[in-house]
């Protein structure tokens, strides 16, 4: 006979909050709960509260270490709202600094709830003290909301790919915008993810027992689709029905740009179409690990939208469904990889990854790969986190927190990279020059034919 | 069930990597699981065996105890006794300790394996293993500490070496007072003579700088205001060496590169150059913590951080396997045995509120008197309850129900959850976590294949 224990829920700490957005009743069944603090603001205080100034968040931090003026996670989340309490005391413009690494947030051992004190304070940052008339607004605002850019670009790729690295448009954009001529626009595929998964005529395994909801995100629609793909060519050998429900932007690139109303827009219509996924049986699988960050870690801390919780709870990412679904290790033993990815891969685990206790499953699933080698590139970030080393201000912070992981790249003994993340994957290729692919593609070359 | 070890570590601290290593030497597949970053980011890197303990009999203790509760302060100071030591080695005093402490059950020799374990571990990063005496370290309050094992970074440091000493802090590092440190030291007695000066280095960083962006421009040697760091800063030290033959900074002296920087910088000041180990954050607590994970992944251990273990099932006494909460949703782990070693009060390994003490992820009892009052006494530095509250083991390292029998076949606990030890009057935290992991690692090692032949032997 076999007994489960649990420990308490009520030490998750985690307040669903809708701070600053307009909110939506979850259960109108359910009292009004007594407003402590002062309407739709965030209820941070058992947080700030709960931190016991251990620094653990400021050695985490891969901006402090290369930038000395910033002040660091401590101070943009407890220490902040202490600071505010009281008095008119405006946000602290180094919180545009942050990157969003999101890395303070893993580390506190008190569970402070560092990334939902970031998000929040950038939030407000943007909404009082950003003019929408500047500049540096216009710019993030179309960084953040990649999938418009991208879903315009992705009627011309051709088209698209050859102006926006062409030189003089580089240039003006540089000049204009604020973004770094130095770095390559990701190429756009001449067929989107979706457009592919409609032509296939959708998923070619049906199981009612077996169902997954792929959350795609954005770039693995318009930009890498050999990612989306494979995941489903993965997911069809595992004998599981793929449903593809319509999505919009994770809010990543909104949250990292303090753009919450526009985050939130687009978390509307995510939950709806998940939670209708869901409710037919299925788990919802992301393939980057920022969107299944989001998912599961900011909506819930950020939105109180309906059914929210139910999506956190049933997302997980790719690889990582399978390893606890599928005895995914036998399968990878008993695998032979030859051709174009029978490979020397130095593998850098994205941050967000690493948030989610996912950043050793690559290694230690491709190290049992016959015909694969894989190597850690080491803990550090790759700097790019996102838009952040999208923006000219931030090219050299970015560039510098990434020297190590480019220095352990090159010292690998692989020339071809792997991660999970899309933009860690561009700050990769451009910090070293080599190829990068993500753990599915190598793990389709591994099982399906 | 798809995620299955012979042993599985909950905790990624010293105590948890030193089980994780014990039992992967003993031929079993290890997971570890470490949720947050681990306390040795706030130790100060120093491996302590046993530096100070009780000077009274278990009655003596318990009458003190009593004197000491609700009263004020200043009163209970005079009547405090005083610890006894330093001592001279670690097994000293090992008889000296009440019977419930990790030591008392273990023997000796447990903290004798422990620490051949991590010396095999750490290689040359860190000395002291050549003799059973404790070395004495100074730290950044001034005090001198007996501690077992040493970073290389502060063997020029020692204060048995009676060369002349200076000590160099800087403005933009405020945590360091070099002045203050020298004569702290002084006043103990030292046997060198010691002084302490602050420079001008890095003016331009704001003094609330983070510790690791001066390790970073040390490591990689980075252009502060136009000169490489390490130059700046033996230049702006020349002028006051003077005759002493050894030279003491705040412990930021770089990370992967630290040898290099203490090098570069000894070679510029014609001196020795040392680390004193400093408070949170603590970069030597750091560099062991790197060299640990690489010790990990060297003896082939599984590893996952960033995700907690919440809870267990069982079935007959047994652990079947571990909850682990994956952002949200329950996954169970399966072993053979387990290893707690999920810290103490600090670590979290312990949860506590004004109802009781818990160990919350299997509910281990945790022995501690009713009345919250009687856990501490109000003379802060005195002899409080509630630094030995921990779960009690047996022998081998089972953590102990109420009734004092093992509260399951297989379960194991290291490290700071185990209660007895009082680490920080002591100067034990690290020799305990050694001893206590060396321990459970082998033993759940034992029990797993025990369970394996079993599981052969039965149709």
């Amino acid at each position: 006979m076999r007994e489960q224990h649990r420990a308490d829920e009520a030490d998750r700490r985690r307040r669903t909050t809708d701070g600053g957005v307009a909110a939506e009743t979850a259960d109108p069944g359910q009292p009004d709960p007594v407003e402590v603090f002062p309407e739709g603001e965030f209820d941070l205080r058992p947080g700030a509260d709960d931190c016991y100034k251990c620094t653990t968040c400021e050695t985490s931090c891969p901006v402090a270490e290369v930038d000395e003026s910033f002040p660091g996670p401590k101070f943009q989340g407890p220490e902040q709202w202490r600071l505010k309490r009281k008095d008119e005391i405006e946000i602290d413009p180094s919180i545009t600094e942050c990157s969003n690494c999101l890395r303070c947030d893993t580390s506190c051992p008190s569970g402070v709830g560092l990334a939902q004190m970031h998000n929040t304070a950038r939030g407000e940052y943007v909404d009082n003290q950003l003019p929408t008339l500047s500049i540096k607004y216009v710019r993030n605002r179309i960084l953040a909301n990649y999938r418009t850019s991208a879903r315009l670009a992705s009627v011309f790729p051709r088209t698209a790919n050859f102006v926006m690295n062409f030189g003089p448009v580089r240039w003006a954009m540089e000049k204009v915008l604020h973004v770094p001529s130095e770095r390559d626009f990701p190429e756009f595929a001449t067929q989107t993810f979706r457009e592919w998964w409609a032509e296939r005529g959708g998923a070619q395994v049906s199981n009612p027992d077996k169902r997954v909801a792929y959350f795609h995100g954005c770039y693995a629609n318009y930009n890498t689709t050999e990612v989306a793909k494979a995941m489903v060519r993965v997911y069809e050998h595992f004998g599981y029905e793929i449903l593809v429900p319509p999505q919009k932007c994770s809010g990543t690139p909104m949250f990292a740009n303090g753009m919450l109303d526009d985050a939130r827009r687009h978390a509307v219509t995510n939950v709806e179409n998940l939670v209708e996924a869901i409710e037919e049986g299925a788990d919802v699988i992301a393939s980057c690990t920022s969107c299944s960050m989001a998912l599961r870690n900011e909506y819930p801390e950020l939105f109180d939208i309906d059914g929210i919780e139910t999506v956190a709870e049933n997302t997980f990412d790719a690889l990582e469904y399978l390893r606890i679904n599928e005895d995914l290790q036998g399968a990878i033993q008993d695998a032979t990889v030859s051709g174009e990815f029978a490979e020397a891969f130095a593998y850098h685990a994205p941050c967000h990854a690493r948030n989610q206790g996912l950043d050793r499953q690559a290694i230690e699933l491709f190290r049992d790969l016959d015909g694969v080698q894989i190597e850690d590139v080491g803990d550090s970030c790759s700097g790019i986190s996102g838009t952040y080393g999208w923006k000219e201000e931030k090219y050299e912070t970015s560039m510098e927190i990434g020297a190590e992981m480019f220095e352990h790249m090159e010292a690998a003994e692989g020339t071809t990279g792997m991660t999970e993340c899309p933009t860690c994957g561009m700050q990769m290729e451009h910090g070293t020059g080599y190829d990068v692919h993500h753990p599915l593609e190598v793990l389709e070359a591994a099982l399906v034919e | 069930m798809a995620i299955e070890s012979d042993v599985l570590v909950v905790g990624g601290g010293l105590a948890g990597v030193t089980s994780a290593i014990a039992a992967a030497r003993e031929g079993a597949d290890v997971r570890l699981l470490a949720h947050k970053k681990s306390t040795l980011r706030q130790a100060s890197g120093l491996i302590d065996g046993l530096g100070y303990v009780p000077p009274r009999t278990p009655q003596q203790e318990h009458a003190d105890y009593i004197s000491q509760q609700r009263q004020d302060f200043r009163d209970v100071r005079g009547e405090r006794g005083d610890y006894r030591g330093p001592l001279q080695t670690p097994y000293e005093g090992i008889d000296a300790l009440p019977d419930a402490h990790p030591y008392s059950i273990l023997g000796a020799d447990a903290l004798r394996d422990g620490l051949a374990l991590f010396d095999d571990l750490v290689g040359d990063t860190y000395l002291g293993s050549h003799t059973e005496r404790n070395a004495l370290v100074p730290t950044f309050g001034g005090a001198v500490k007996p501690t077992a094992r040493y970073p290389r970074a502060v063997a020029a440091g020692l204060a048995s070496d009676e060369r002349p000493m200076l000590l160099v802090g800087f403005r933009s590092l405020t945590e360091f007072d070099a002045g203050m440190v020298a004569d702290q030291l002084s006043a103990a007695g030292v046997l060198f003579d010691v002084r302490g000066v602050e420079v001008p280095f890095a003016e331009s960083f704001p003094t609330d700088t983070k510790i690791t962006r001066f390790v970073k421009a040390f490591d990689h040697d980075e252009r502060i205001e136009g000169t490489p760091a390490r130059r700046a800063l033996a230049e702006a030290v020349e002028a006051y060496v003077d005759d002493a033959e050894r030279v003491g900074f705040p412990a930021v002296l770089g990370d992967d590169n630290a040898a290099a920087v203490r090098a570069d910088l000894g070679d510029c000041l014609g001196a020795d150059v040392f680390e004193i180990p400093m408070g949170p954050p603590s970069i030597p607590g750091l560099r062991l913590e790197d060299r640990l994970f690489e010790a990990l992944d060297a003896e082939g251990v599984r590893l996952e951080t960033g995700v907690p273990a919440v809870g267990y099932e069982s079935a007959g006494g047994t652990v079947e396997s571990v909850i682990v909460d994956r952002m949200g949703s329950d996954v169970p782990y399966a072993a053979d045995a387990v290893v707690l070693a999920t810290g103490g009060l600090v670590g979290k390994g312990l949860d506590s509120d004004r109802d009781g003490i818990r160990e919350p992820v299997f509910g281990c009892h945790v022995p501690h008197p009713e009345d919250r009052y009687d856990w501490f006494v109000d003379d802060a530095f005195g002899d409080q309850p509630y630094a030995r509250f921990g779960v009690r083991p047996d022998a081998s390292m089972r953590p102990l129900d109420a009734d004092g029998e093992p509260a399951f076949a297989n379960l194991f606990a290291a490290g700071a959850v185990v209660g007895g030890a009082d680490a920080a009057r002591e100067k034990s935290a690290s020799g305990v976590s050694l001893a206590t992991g060396v321990v459970a690692g082998r033993n759940a090692a034992i029990a797993s294949r025990e369970r394996t032949e079993r599981a052969g032997a039965s149709p």
